[in-house]
């Protein structure tokens, strides 16, 4: 997993509320295409007519934002299907952050576990956000995690909430994985109780 | 409060913690991984890519279901995406000591149709799969939650899970359901109540005395659909119904086992003093048949009243209904009974079980699906087929017109190519109403069974409180 310590470029905006995982990437993509080659497939059904023609003022589609390493979004962003083909669809598009007044939980966690960063702040900052961008286009945003802030073009950071396990794991590198391999005696012995605990749950 | 006050969901979940991870995150005990075929076997393979292997087998099952064809005759290799995946899932579950159910084995199924079916979901129990209606499960009173593929490698490396505990909240459903108003009537009301994140964040407590008196396939539907308000899982207290249901299912426990695990399970009710976080309580008497008119399951609204007008929505909401109701198709003051319907479908985790079968079917009973509009029948598991079949369901079905199906996801999420066709409308008893997820540019209504039946059989949106019973 690639470490995130700080991230520098255009934020494209797409402030609908409640945009799902299904519309990031459909299903039957994730099954057709390894987690590298959904680029063309990430928001199809938004980025293309039925020709296959770019709908040329989908943000998406907007040079200035092509390749935005920013996401501003709507509030339940990635809400809907756990798939965590959207974060990889997102990073296809070169997006490594998505600020939202809120994230769907299982889309929230997924992104811990791609090196990608989910910030949640106020509906008015990010709605401010978008205006901005709106207006500057490709004026950079800089998100440094270790700093916990994001500095808009204008230049005044805005500070945000991330919990210190997943800071250290983002800037590390590190999914829930390499974090818990250290774990392995204290599961065997949790198991090794709960078969007298609770016999009915034992399987085997 | 009394400090020992607790709810359901405390109960459960601090039963699990194995270690502290620090900054309020804890590593919790899988009781239950369920794995189905769109992650199942990539999720395996990448694990041996890692150098690591299945931690604790005996505890995981896995049952093709997602790309599964659902044609009469299909076999595993019945979709080219199937082909592909099938005999990998398969191969690699089998390796790896994990029991596979396969595609016509006769406790094949939705993966969240089976786990109650079979007795693996318990109270009391702590449930993953790689699919966000695993809190389905939380019917029977288990802590049941969806998780993404790296989360699944880590369940299936350790048994264990790294989680930061949600809130409480607690939706009461008071009093008797009126004529018509089906347990998926209920959830997708509260959905329109507390909107497609009014759970963000939350674990959900369903209770109240429409709780109580719902058998557990109904419990199951309601559980089913608590991700579509962004909470992390629904749960129901278990009683009587509950143990009812699981004496002498395959996996419940037997005998003096059985009445030693319901002790356990009795004491895990919400004590009377616990506190919630929030509270949201429902009158039944506000709750009429549901039907959604828009691409989120918040978009909802009753049978009987008329198409919503953006102009009516919050000035936030304004310019994503207008979207939702141009993907849609439908005009703002359109009555819904005007509205033609292209197909049905009935099935899904959210409403494929014998109950939602008979519902449909005293529907479907003498009446005839008219020209022009498609139906599909798709049981939740082999179970509910074999069930349908012996009480003649399949045969009420066929005579109305509708295609009787074998077992799976099918038409609710698509991944197996069933789709519906680009721009036709589906009259659908699955959970998501999302633009293109039931296939590019279709058109989904979410509703319950009963009136899916009806819209099949009328060929439009229909109040099932007008057709009545069997014909």
């Amino acid at each position: 997993m690639k470490p995130l310590i700080q991230i520098s470029g255009p934020a494209v905006p797409l402030m609908e509320a409640n945009i799902n995982t299904d519309v990031i990437i459909r299903i039957e993509r994730l099954s057709d295409f390894g987690r590298d080659e959904l680029e063309p497939y990430a928001f199809e059904a938004w980025r293309f007519d039925e020709t296959g023609a770019e709908i040329a003022d989908f943000p998406l589609n907007q040079p200035h934002w092509k390749s935005a390493p920013i996401l501003l979004a709507g509030p339940n962003f990635g809400c809907g299907s756990s798939r965590e083909g959207a974060v990889w669809a997102l990073n296809c598009l070169g997006i490594r952050v998505v600020i939202a007044p809120s994230f769907g939980g299982i889309f929230r966690n997924n992104c811990y576990q791609n090196g990608t960063l989910p910030i949640a702040l106020s509906a008015e900052i990010v709605e401010d956000f978008a205006k901005i961008t709106k207006a500057q286009r490709e004026a950079p945003f800089r998100v440094d995690l270790e700093a916990q802030v994001v500095i808009p073009p204008n230049g005044t950071p805005v500070p945000f909430e991330i919990d210190g396990l997943r800071k250290s794991g983002l800037s590390k590198g590190l999914d829930d994985l390499g974090l818990t391999a250290q774990q392995l005696p204290g599961i065997a012995a949790w198991q090794e109780t709960d078969r007298a605990l609770r016999p009915w749950i034992w399987l085997d | 409060m009394s400090d020992q006050a607790r709810t359901l969901f405390d109960k459960v979940w601090d039963d699990h913690v194995v270690a502290e991870m620090g900054h309020g995150y804890q590593l919790l005990h899988v009781d239950r991984n369920l794995l189905h075929d769109l992650s199942g076997g990539k999720a395996l393979a990448d694990l041996e890519r890692r150098g690591l292997s299945v931690h604790t087998p005996a505890l995981n099952i896995a049952v093709p279901d997602h790309a599964v064809s659902s044609a009469p005759g299909r076999h595993a290799a019945s979709t080219e995406i199937s082909a592909r995946l099938a005999p990998i899932f398969k191969q690699r579950a089998e390796a790896a000591g994990i029991r596979y159910i396969d595609v016509n084995d006769p406790e094949q199924g939705i993966v969240h149709v089976i786990g109650p079916e079979l007795g693996l979901t318990l109270p009391g129990t702590l449930i993953c799969c790689g699919d966000s209606h695993t809190s389905t499960h939380g019917a029977l009173g288990a802590v049941a939650f969806g998780i993404g593929s790296t989360e699944l490698l880590h369940v299936l490396a350790t048994q264990t899970i790294v989680q930061k505990k949600p809130q409480r909240m607690r939706v009461t459903f008071e009093g008797r359901a009126g004529a018509g108003v089906a347990p998926k009537d209920m959830i997708l009301y509260l959905m329109g109540a507390i909107g497609a994140a009014g759970g963000d964040g939350y674990a959900l407590e369903y209770a109240g005395s429409a709780i109580r008196t719902l058998d557990i396939e109904g419990r199951l539907t309601i559980c089913n659909m608590s991700i579509e308000c962004g909470a992390k899982m629904g749960m129901i207290a278990p009683d009587d119904v509950t143990y009812h249901y699981l004496a002498g299912r395959e996996h419940a426990p037997k005998g003096e086992l059985f009445e030693t695990a319901r002790r356990h399970w009795e004491t895990l009710p919400t004590d009377p003093d616990a506190e919630f976080d929030r509270e949201v309580t429902l009158d039944m008497v506000d709750i009429a048949p549901q039907i959604t008119w828009g691409t989120s399951p918040e978009h909802v609204t009753s049978i009987s009243d008329q198409v919503p007008d953006p102009a009516q929505a919050t000035p936030e909401k304004r310019e994503d209904w207008a979207r939702a109701l141009d993907y849609i198709g439908l005009t703002p003051g359109q009555a819904f009974e005007d509205v033609a319907v292209d197909h049905v479908f009935i099935g899904s985790c959210t409403n494929s079980r014998i109950s939602d079968l008979r519902a449909a079917a005293a529907i479907a009973h003498g009446r005839k699906v008219p020209e022009g509009t498609s139906a599909w029948v798709v049981p939740g598991s082999q179970a509910v087929k074999r069930q349908a079949e012996a009480e003649g369901l399949d045969a009420i079905f066929r005579m109305a017109g509708f295609e009787w199906r074998e077992p799976g996801c099918s038409q609710c999420v698509a991944a197996n190519g069933e789709v519906v066709a680009p721009g036709a409308r589906c009259v659908s008893t699955t959970n998501r109403n999302f633009v293109g997820r039931q296939g590019p540019r279709a058109r989904t209504h979410l509703v319950s069974p009963a009136m899916a039946a009806a819209a099949a059989v009328t060929g439009r949106i229909t109040d099932v409180r007008k057709l009545g019973g069997a014909q």
